[in-house]
């Protein structure tokens, strides 16, 4: 990739907390974020485990500056792209090409489930402003307008790796002298719509989740936000606070596989991560840490470490699946780490798998169990992989 | 950039039919004329297919038949809703059996990305593969990843397409919004009638984009433009002529505009006052009387103008200059304004 593309500045918020610190806290210290579920209201509230956000809709309102009865969706996702925006701290932010380029999966489907029950009973029924948002890209939308962004607004929805796409296409267009800024990122919240999908698919786990372990029963959704804004290397230059990581490397490829399943060897994971070292210039070794894709169930897994273990054999980096502790927040999720990425680069961290017993049979490798500071780190590789074989992998470098 | 080859489901038959004689409907909801998918996609697998995926699917798929490619370098999917019928099957059963007894098809159908997933399964195709929801940015957003990958050297052919469907929930529900005419007019003259609202469309429309001429392609698309909520008409107009500026292209140059019209009186305000400045005296036709409105219908614009540079001829207007330059300037809903620029090989 010729032009550098800088990260100049990072928001997030999931189970663990509120913005990049607080998670960053939560990841030291080990604090997972799945619970009983609180907000959502489902049937399945004593049976699965979810990683909420643990503030209501009112909570998450003035938190964002919004209005209270929007989605869910759209509330995430303006807390952490405003704090994305606050920590790269652009002064001529006005004058500037600028684009928000958001993800998701169901767009406001929280409110749309709702109005259904009223819809349902009489098509005259229901609320309008509870569905009229219920789009993907609305959310974007309500969130653009927010931040006052109105050169580019943009949406991606490919399942899971959603959000690794949006940071990509972005990069593309400032390297490309559309665009001087781009926030970047996805979100998404948790939705009866999405846990009973999963559910009917059987691979949420009942228990907290235990990726890339011999004995993982599953995933446990979570929801959330994350962001990173992109800026070139001009504008990077005027920064007052000098970004520390550029996005050095991606590649998306399809599974071409099975509509939801990956494919026993991984090969679309495989050809992400391949694509993504060969357009960075990297070798496998000089990979210090990998955030995995690393959902906890059978099939992403073995998919994942397969592919991991063809590529990476026989030096294996450090690598953990932190939706350990965010849950899978599936269109947020691909950002979210990307952030989780960005400020391992920024402290030197490794961020450790929880609950990980026993080493999965087929794989020469095991994630890491304990958090390390001062740790070497100058690139990481960070995995997205999903529905439809849409398989996406982003490589951070230290500056 | 070159337009190789083109795949459309839509309320018309075919282009060569919409010469002969457009389709025209008496309705507030335009549907699509369907193929026999049997001759396009394994029976075995359209049984399995909602609506939306079929039409998607075959589009795609007659679209890369035409360029005789079967491995494009990407594929890449614009759509503002997604699978609806899909996700309105799971969530009704959720909502009336209270979150039991539900089965994972429709689930598993229901995600945005389906429509590009499916036609990378059916090719084996394990390249770039994305797909755009962002309303009536969809298809526009489609084409930007298409033509930037093309750029940055990534792909050189890239099949890249626009797709929406109507169901019976989503047009109740639109119409609640005050979208559509209440009274059922002939699709034919919706622009006469001068009310409030448009008809509802649908579509599936996909294109070839290749890096080199073939020598045999439909069209070159030479740029596209986007703006969202302009402040003013003013502020549409300026945003056309530096699109055209940029370009190095006078209005004079220009043989055909298409535009965005659809029969709604406060929505076709803009295209007015168009024609009577930048526009005036220039050439133009309608095209939503033919597919209907919805998100993602300028991918329907894009393939009536890929046809008539490559026939030289404009539906309904046999008689006029053989197009060689046209501009498509489309708005969904007064917010997404998008410009397309084409020329003849």
């Amino acid at each position: 990739m010729s032009a550098p593309v800088y990260i100049a500045g990072t928001g997030v918020i999931s189970a663990i907390g509120d913005n990049s610190a607080a998670c960053l806290a939560a990841l030291e210290n080990e604090q997972a974020g799945m619970a009983e579920m609180r907000i959502l209201d489902s049937i399945h509230r004593n049976r699965l485990p979810v990683a909420e956000v643990k503030w209501t809709n009112e909570q998450l309102a003035s938190l964002a500056g919004m209005k209270p009865h929007i989605s869910r969706t759209a509330l995430l996702s303006c807390i952490a792209a405003k704090e994305a925006l606050h920590d790269a701290g652009i002064e001529n932010f006005s004058s500037l090409r600028t684009g928000f380029i958001s993800a998701n999966t169901v767009g406001g489907m929280d409110k749309t489930e709702n109005f259904f029950k009223d819809f349902l009973a009489d098509p005259k029924k229901g609320k309008l402003r509870d569905v009229i948002n219920h789009e993907c890209g609305a959310a974007t939308e309500l969130v653009a307008d927010e931040l006052g962004i109105k050169n580019y607004v943009s949406t991606i929805s490919t399942a899971c790796s959603s959000s690794a796409n949006s940071i990509f296409f972005g990069a593309r267009l400032i390297r490309q002298n559309i665009l001087d800024v781009v926030i970047a990122g996805g979100t998404d919240a948790l939705a009866k719509f999405t846990l009973n999908g999963f559910n009917t698919l059987m691979i949420l786990d009942q228990q907290y989740c235990q990726p890339f372990d011999e004995n993982r029963r599953g995933l446990n959704l979570g929801e959330g936000a994350g962001y990173v804004v992109l800026v070139s290397e001009k504008i990077a230059a005027a920064l007052k606070k000098k970004p520390f990581s550029r996005l050095s490397g991606y590649c998306n490829a399809n599974d071409a596989y099975h509509q939801t399943a990956s494919s026993p060897d991984g090969t679309g994971s495989f050809l992400a991560m391949k694509g993504a070292l060969a357009k960075s210039g990297l070798q496998p070794a000089d990979i210090n840490y990998i955030n995995l894709h690393g959902t906890g169930t059978q099939n992403n897994d073995i998919a994942e470490g397969t592919a991991i273990k063809i590529l990476f054999e026989p030096a294996y980096p450090q690598m953990s699946s932190t939706k350990s502790f965010t849950g899978h927040t599936l269109g947020a999720s691909g950002a979210i780490e990307a952030v989780f990425s960005v400020l391992a680069i920024r402290d030197g961290l490794i961020y450790p798998n929880l609950r990980f017993e026993t080493q999965m049979k087929e794989l020469p490798f095991a994630p890491a169990t304990k958090f390390k500071k001062g740790e070497k780190i100058n690139h990481v590789l960070s995995n997205s992989f999903g529905f439809g074989g849409n398989c996406s992998s982003l490589i951070f470098s230290k500056i | 950039m070159y337009i190789r080859s083109v795949g459309n489901i839509s309320a018309q038959l075919s282009f060569s039919q919409l010469l002969k004689e457009p389709a025209v409907y008496t309705t507030n909801r335009l549907t699509c004329i369907e193929p026999d998918y049997s001759t396009i996609v394994d029976p075995k697998l359209i049984r399995r297919m909602s609506r939306i995926i079929k039409m998607g699917v075959a589009a795609g798929m007659e679209c890369l038949k035409e360029a005789g490619i079967n491995n494009p370098d990407a594929i890449i999917t614009g759509t503002a809703y997604g699978c609806l019928a899909d996700t309105e099957s799971f969530l009704s059963k959720m909502v009336e059996n209270k979150e039991e007894l539900l089965t994972p098809t429709a689930f598993i159908q229901s995600t945005h990305n389906t429509v590009g997933a499916q036609i990378a399964l059916m090719l084996k195709c394990h390249n770039y593969n994305n797909t755009f929801v962002h309303r009536g940015f969809s298809f526009e957003s489609a084409m930007l990843d298409a033509i930037t990958l093309i750029n940055d050297g990534d792909a050189a052919s890239v099949l890249v397409g626009g797709v929406d469907e109507i169901t019976n929930t989503s047009h109740q529900l639109l119409s609640r919004f005050g979208l559509y005419k209440t009274n059922p007019v002939s699709s034919a003259s919706i622009f006469e009638s001068e009310g409030k609202g448009t008809v509802d469309g649908e579509g599936a429309a996909f294109f070839l984009l290749d890096k080199k001429a073939s020598g045999n392609d439909y069209a070159a698309l030479k740029a596209l433009h986007t703006f969202y909520k302009p402040a003013g008409k003013s502020v549409v107009e300026k945003n056309i002529s530096d699109f055209l500026a940029m370009q190095s292209v006078d209005a004079n140059d220009i043989d055909l505009i298409i535009t965005g019209k659809n029969g709604d009186r406060k929505n076709d305000e803009v295209y007015e006052q168009l024609s009577a400045s930048l526009f005036k005296n220039k050439v133009s036709v309608n095209y939503k009387h033919l597919c209907g409105e919805y998100p993602t219908s300028s991918a329907f614009a894009l393939w009536l103008a890929a046809n008539c540079i490559k026939t030289g001829i404009i539906p309904g207007l046999p008689t006029a200059k053989k197009p060689s330059t046209i501009l498509i300037y489309n708005n969904y809903l007064s917010i997404h304004h998008s410009l397309y620029l084409l020329s003849a090989c």
